[in-house]
């Protein structure tokens, strides 16, 4: 789906699942219709504005190295970016800031039309508190390389976890979604299964289910598909190709998986140094890359 | 000296109510120290850096001295302040605030092990700090420190018969009390320390299924 250009004036907060709002007419109408026919993979998927995301001058250290200096970028509403780059270049704390797992040390996030590590105080832009941070993170959902799931609960309650305590759901309808969710990801049978028992690339469908089922509106997948056997890997990015297609989240996307970065993004962004080095269309970056840097990156990347 | 089988018949349904008041000074006391000891741990994680280091300070004194004195403390200089109670009660808290400081340890460590991907995914998901602490970091903390939990339920019931210095009779004074009245050491002292040992191998037994239930995942 091609980005949308109806940015949202503003992101609006999370509603509760079934809440008919007319202010949505147009996405209430479209997720009616999905459901109806009955297509549980479709109707599963969060359809609606999803916002853009701008890094103005941001800056990130550990200590004494700086991983972002001063970097600027933007991703359009619904765009599907994929960030490439040798290790350390940065590209995971660009994930984990947006998600708020890493502290901003100097510039600005933008979600949509809102600051995400700031807030308005009287007209002066302050640091976030937490019910900022709060409001702000169920925009976005992450997808994390060693699937971090709740291993002491089955399948069904950590697709339920969320949507009953964060979003206010009633049980019946987290269930009833996490089924739906689950059914897409093909482990409709697997709901009383623990995640122990499942294998790594189950667990990380498990791990997307999870994410969809707050309804974020951002998606960010980090190097989703590193931590497992081989031939697990084409199951899940299947799956993610499929989310792409059928869903207009903004997905922001850390992968060594070129083939895949391929498929899945609008947009791809070599990185170097917490620096953008070079950036484009999928098929121009991995069929013409105009840097020096890129073509060695590349180069490494394929030959392994 | 001889064994008198006759006298051990006699003296063992005191030494029973004996080893009675002993279960239920442990069971109580490991209930409070249970409690309190994730007292301790939650207060040691609050943001303030004086609070926490007094929560450290008292809890570090209280595991650096010796269960007697602290026994003393609460049953002979407590009244002083107007606060009686008696031997049993003051025994079962004493028991469980001594016991809590090594609790609090055994959660921490738990608390610790919990792998950093936990929390981020807790961030990820928004979840609120209370449910994050009780669906997410407790339960499975919890479920790796039972097996030292156990351990700790065992070492306080070997610690029960210092209870007897503020008069709890509890079985090891219950056995003195019966030796004293006939002179006779041998029958009840045996005893004592025969029934010790069925409940400790009980327990251990039962700690070890714990252990084997709760390792393997």
């Amino acid at each position: 789906m091609p980005p949308t250009d109806t940015a949202p004036e503003a992101p609006t907060p999370e509603e509760s699942e079934d809440a008919a709002a007319p202010a949505e007419g147009v996405s209430t109408e479209k997720k009616g219709a999905r459901k109806e026919d009955g297509d549980g993979a479709a109707a599963a998927l969060p359809h609606g504005d999803a916002p853009g995301i701008r890094f103005e001058k941001v800056v990130k250290r550990f200590g004494s190295n700086v991983v972002l200096r001063e970097l600027d970028f933007a991703v359009e509403p619904g765009e599907r970016v994929t960030l490439i780059g040798p290790s350390g270049s940065g590209k995971t704390t660009i994930l984990r800031l947006l998600m708020t797992l890493e502290k901003l040390d100097d510039g600005v996030i933008w979600i949509g039309d809102d600051t995400l590590w700031h807030m308005d105080k009287g007209g002066r832009r302050v640091p976030a508190n937490q019910k900022h941070l709060h409001e702000m993170r169920k925009q976005v959902g992450m997808v994390f390389q060693q699937f971090n799931l709740f291993p002491n609960m089955n399948v069904l309650r950590n697709l339920t976890e969320g949507p009953v305590r964060v979003l206010g759901a009633s049980k019946d309808e987290a269930v009833e979604r996490a089924r739906g969710l689950l059914d897409m990801v093909g482990l409709a049978d697997k709901e009383n299964a623990h995640p122990s028992q499942l294998s790594g690339g189950q667990q990380q469908r498990v791990a997307i289910a999870r994410a969809l089922a707050m309804q974020p509106k951002v998606l960010l997948l980090d190097e989703v598909t590193s931590a497992l056997d081989p031939e697990l890997v084409v199951g899940v990015q299947d799956l993610l190709r499929d989310i792409a297609r059928e869903s207009d989240l903004t997905m922001l996307c850390v992968t060594h998986e070129m083939n895949f970065a391929r498929d899945i993004s609008n947009r791809v962004l070599m990185f170097d140094q917490g620096q953008i080095v070079e950036e484009g269309p999928p098929d121009r970056i991995f069929g013409e890359p105009a840097e020096q840097r890129t073509r060695e990156f590349l180069q490494a990347v394929l030959a392994s | 000296m001889q064994w008198d089988w006759n006298y051990t018949w006699d003296i063992l349904p005191d030494l029973l109510r004996g080893l009675r008041t002993t279960v239920l000074a442990t069971i109580f006391g490991y209930l409070i120290a249970l409690v309190l000891g994730m007292v301790w741990t939650l207060l040691r994680r609050s943001p303030s850096r004086v609070f926490n280091g007094a929560v450290r300070w008292v809890t570090e004194f209280i595991r650096s001295t010796p269960l007697i004195p602290q026994l003393f403390f609460v049953y002979y200089v407590l009244p002083a302040w107007g606060l009686t109670i008696g031997p049993l009660t003051a025994g079962i808290i004493t028991l469980g605030i001594h016991y809590s400081t090594y609790t609090a340890e055994v959660y921490r460590a738990g608390i610790a092990d919990i792998p950093r991907g936990q929390w981020e995914a807790c961030t990820a998901l928004n979840l609120p700090r209370s449910r994050v602490w009780l669906d997410v970091v407790l339960p499975q903390a919890i479920r790796r420190v039972i097996p030292t939990l156990g351990n700790y339920l065992i070492a306080m019931f070997k610690d029960s018969p210092q209870l007897l210095v503020i008069q709890v009779t509890e079985m090891l004074l219950a056995a003195y009390k019966a030796g004293t009245e006939s002179y006779h050491m041998l029958e009840p002292i045996t005893l004592v320390g025969v029934l010790f040992i069925i409940v400790s191998v009980i327990s251990s037994i039962l700690v070890r299924r714990l252990e084997r239930r709760y390792a393997t995942n």
